[in-house]
């Protein structure tokens, strides 16, 4: 299934160290145009100044998490229909299910692989 | 506070008082409770030799901090280790375009296990996080045992944010959950997949 490469990523992380990991996957799977944020207030303002096609998110940030970025991004009227991919290391059943009734369209679990990385973009970029 | 007002010297001067106000003929009960308010006398001094003993005060104003500082140079190195490998990885994917067919796919392929085995770095980060949280909520109880035996001051109080003020987001935030109790990629995408 083709991705559409040209997609505008944001990615969000606290760990400069994961965002440099993630960019640099995504470089390999040839997406150029991605930009970073490090906390969920960055990347909504971010978000809200630009066009992203894609938002992949950590949950453990302060001060405003993954999750609660999510929610923002699913109430805002401009915003909502953004796929939302959320990596984090949160892996505990109650995680997954708020994700999910916030709007997650997949889940991550730290430490992954590309493999994974590249089938949920692939996945979440077809039904958007 | 001075010694005299601390808790135990409290408890060890109402043994004392007790012991002090029964005189004359004392029944078989009377007994009973002088021997179990000796013990009780008896115990609290031995309580405090053995808390003098610990030098608590080595626990919460070195140990500790001694410890978390450590700790935090733990990340600080492992971050800086991560991005040097980071650097050859990317001076690698610089040479790839000079190679063709399998050996550039073995290279890629390398260097892009390297990166999935960097992420290390945030997973311990967290954890070593979660082992400084324990050691400062230790080292709060420890200043206040201290202080309650008049051995130097508790430090101020840090604000917290009361439960019912956390977002969802930050109530569910507790970090990496031990191997045997975390969820595989596979646990998640089945329970992803119930949903649909």
């Amino acid at each position: 299934m083709a991705m559409d490469k040209n997609t505008n990523v944001l990615i969000v992380d606290d760990y400069k160290t994961m965002l440099r990991i993630i960019r640099n996957l995504l470089k390999q799977l040839e997406f150029d145009n991605v930009e970073e944020a490090s906390d969920g207030q960055e990347a909504l303002a971010k978000l809200r100044a630009g066009q992203f096609g894609l938002v992949i998110s950590d949950w453990n940030m302060q001060p405003m998490t993954g999750l609660d970025l999510l929610k923002e991004v699913r109430a805002d009227t401009r915003l909502k229909e953004t796929p939302f991919i959320m990596i984090t290391a949160e892996s505990k059943t109650e995680n997954v299910i708020a994700a999910k009734a916030a709007g997650v369209s997949n889940y991550i679990v730290k430490p992954f692989n590309a493999e994974t990385l590249r089938g949920k973009i692939e996945k979440v970029l077809a039904h958007a | 506070m001075p010694d005299g007002e601390a808790g135990g010297d409290r408890i060890e001067a109402a043994v004392r008082a007790v012991l002090g106000s029964m005189t004359g003929d004392m029944t078989v009960t009377e007994v009973a409770l002088l021997g179990e308010l000796e013990a009780l006398g008896r115990e609290v001094a031995r309580a405090k030799s053995e808390i003098a003993a610990l030098r608590v005060d080595d626990i919460d104003a070195s140990h500790i901090p001694t410890a978390t500082d450590e700790l935090d140079a733990v990340v600080s190195h492992t971050a800086t280790a991560t991005n040097e490998i980071l650097d050859s990885c990317e001076v690698l994917e610089g040479l790839q375009a000079r190679l063709s067919g399998p050996d550039a796919d073995a290279l890629s392929g390398a260097v892009t296990r390297i990166y999935e085995a960097c992420s290390f770095q945030d997973i311990t980060g967290q954890r070593i996080g979660k082992v400084v949280s324990a050691l400062k909520s230790i080292e709060k109880r420890v200043a206040a045992v201290t202080q309650s035996f008049g051995r130097g001051a508790a430090p101020p109080p840090e604000p917290e944010v009361p439960t019912a003020h956390r977002t969802e987001g930050q109530r569910l935030a507790t970090g990496p959950q031990l191997p045997a109790a975390a969820s595989s990629q596979a646990e998640i995408d089945r329970l992803l997949a119930s949903f649909d």
